[in-house]
């Protein structure tokens, strides 16, 4: 995956991914509209699919609502990399099976509009524009499993299969 | 190997002697819970698993309690759902509105969580449940799914934090202060991931509503869930609301007791006899300061309620500051008890007379304002203290507008005097 750097700060809680005034829907594509919306009203627009957001500490945090990382999802960003993510928000990114990577070092090097290419099969974000590697930290063998699956759902119908 | 109560909950849980911090383990549940927000996607992604029925009719509990009574169309089709899933499949515990309450103060209330339970539930204050000495906490929609059709959960073991506290509360101070206090202290990742343990004299004196307010907040602090060791107060909490249960299972049992040498990655101490009534600033949790350092805050609105603290006592307090008062011109005082019985029971006390003639606005139970959601949310450039538990940007209505937390008398004194006060300096 390739695309540019969205550069946001610290502790981007669930209210500014997606503000609760549009969970009246469960809607991915109607989400996807109001995604970051409190943090840069115009970001939507300015982003294109294939992009990536680049966050510090505890991205995620607040309320448990899996509207978040589906809004963003449905934007077609193709994943998140932060310093560190807030727990249920990294859970339900995994359980939906969209991508998330952790790395300190990458996120406080990676700057706004950067090209940034991602090997999720190895872990690896490349930053194109200054040329610079990162590793991202590994997820755990079960979580890869429901990674590789697409998310807990195929997951759970794999394994009852 | 020494364990916590909440390391031995979770072992309990997946049928282990013991387990680690960082261990990947999957957990039978007692209770599933969603709301009329994170429900309606954990239906959709029920469906899709194929099974054709839940994993136990009397362990998940349908509360739609953000959005409602349904503020909207579309809000109104999200409770429809929920609605039709529980008669689908045949589920006991969907609560209607006249019912229904904030679903983290109806479920102890209703005497849905036992001491030692193992609960998730789709809502991210799940964790209020620890303060039972239950191993609760928040997840997503597809956890909740999964969680509906197997009746497991793969969690995570956390890393455990301790925290004690000491001393005889001041005037006015709540426990609410003290979790505002405590988030303040180490910061809205302190516990990013970890278990919460409370405990010392100051939390024993405590009851356990106060603890109710103190667990619900753990999730401010990055915590996977907060935990009291259930005592004697948690048993008489209990016994009218559980049939049969045992009082040496909730107050002597070492299977919900922490082991005196167990391990803790921190602990911490504190002596809450220095703790004022704490004000939490924008835009997060853990600014808190203490409410003689806030200097002249206007406000034009105060809301009293929310899981974190719309309970009975809550609006015992509220009224013992409202009593022959009334809410400044210029401050919109809303007032919402958190279930039907708080309502009813305040009612009998007299309290909601007191409310109404302080020019409160009493509704029905809702989360309504506490996510912005309906029923009292800001306009741009308005600032409302509130006893609830967040205060992002545009959490309660407008990004430009701004949210206080505090507990219940600042909230009510506040009301009163037109910008943020302790009770003491209300003239």
């Amino acid at each position: 995956m390739k695309g540019r750097a969205w550069k946001f700060g610290n502790n981007i809680d669930t209210d500014l991914i997606i503000p609760a005034r549009y969970l009246n829907t469960s809607d991915p594509e109607e989400l996807a509209k109001y995604a970051m919306m409190d943090a840069d009203s115009e970001w939507v627009d300015k982003m294109k699919k294939g992009d990536f957001i680049v966050a510090g500490d505890n991205f995620g945090c607040g309320s448990s609502r899996e509207h978040a990382p589906i809004a963003l999802k449905a934007t077609g960003l193709s994943a998140v990399i932060a310093k560190s993510f807030a727990r249920i928000f990294y859970r339900n990114a995994i359980n939906i099976g969209f991508p998330i990577l952790e790395s300190v070092e990458a996120a406080e090097e990676i700057k706004e509009g950067d090209e940034v290419e991602v090997d999720l099969t190895v872990g690896i974000i490349h930053d194109r524009t200054t040329g610079k590697s990162y590793k991202a930290q590994p997820f755990p063998e079960f979580m890869q499993k429901i990674i590789d699956a697409g998310g807990l759902i195929p997951y759970l119908k794999k394994k009852t299969r | 190997m020494a364990q916590t109560i909440s390391q031995k909950i979770l072992a309990k849980h997946c049928g282990k002697k013991e387990v680690l911090p960082g261990e990947l383990i999957s957990c039978r549940v007692d209770v599933v819970l969603g709301n009329d927000i994170t429900a309606p996607p954990a239906i959709k992604e029920f469906e899709k698993i194929g099974v054709n029925k839940v994993f136990d009719k009397k362990k998940i509990f349908l509360v739609p309690d953000h959005f409602t009574p349904a503020k909207d169309i579309k809000s109104a089709e999200q409770v429809k759902m929920m609605r039709h899933f529980a008669k689908k499949y045949g589920i006991v515990n969907f609560f209607e509105i006249g019912c229904m309450g904030v679903e983290h103060a109806l479920l102890p209330e209703i005497g849905a969580i036992r001491p030692g339970d193992l609960i998730i539930g789709a809502d991210s204050h799940t964790c209020t449940y620890g303060a039972l000495g239950a191993f609760s906490t928040g997840v997503g929609s597809t956890d909740m799914a999964a969680a509906m059709a197997t009746g497991e959960v793969w969690f995570k073991v956390p890393e455990q934090l301790k925290f004690i506290y000491k001393g005889k509360l001041q005037k006015w101070v709540e426990a609410k202060d003290l979790i505002l206090y405590t988030i303040g202290q180490i910061g809205v990742d302190g516990a990013r991931y970890m278990s919460m343990e409370f405990t010392g004299p100051a939390i024993k004196a405590l009851s356990v509503e106060g603890r109710l307010t103190m667990a619900n907040m753990a999730i401010e602090a990055g915590g996977k869930n907060g935990i009291f060791e259930p005592d004697i107060k948690v048993y008489q909490y209990l016994k009218n609301k559980i049939k049969n249960i045992n009082s040496s299972f909730v107050i002597s049992n070492s299977a919900l007791k922490s082991d005196p040498d167990a391990e803790y990655k921190d602990i911490f101490d504190w002596d809450v006899s220095k703790i004022e009534p704490q004000v939490s600033f924008p835009h997060l949790p853990s600014n808190a300061k203490p409410v003689s350092n806030c200097g002249h805050i206007k406000i034009d609105q105060s809301v009293i309620g929310s899981c974190t603290n719309g309970r009975i006592e809550d609006l015992r307090v509220a009224a013992k500051v409202l009593k022959g008062k009334k809410r400044h011109k210029d401050v919109r005082l809303i007032i919402i008890p958190a279930t039907q019985a708080v309502y009813q029971q305040a009612m009998k006390e007299g309290l909601i007379d007191i409310f109404m003639k302080a020019e409160a606005a009493v509704s029905t139970p809702t989360c309504g304002p506490c996510l912005g959601g309906h029923m009292g949310i800001l306009a741009e450039g308005e600032r409302s203290i509130a006893t609830t538990n967040r205060n992002f940007v545009g959490r309660m209505g407008h990004p430009k507008s701004e949210v206080y937390l505090s507990n219940v008398a600042v909230a009510a004194a506040s009301a009163v005097a037109g910008y943020i006060v302790s009770p003491e300096d209300l003239k």
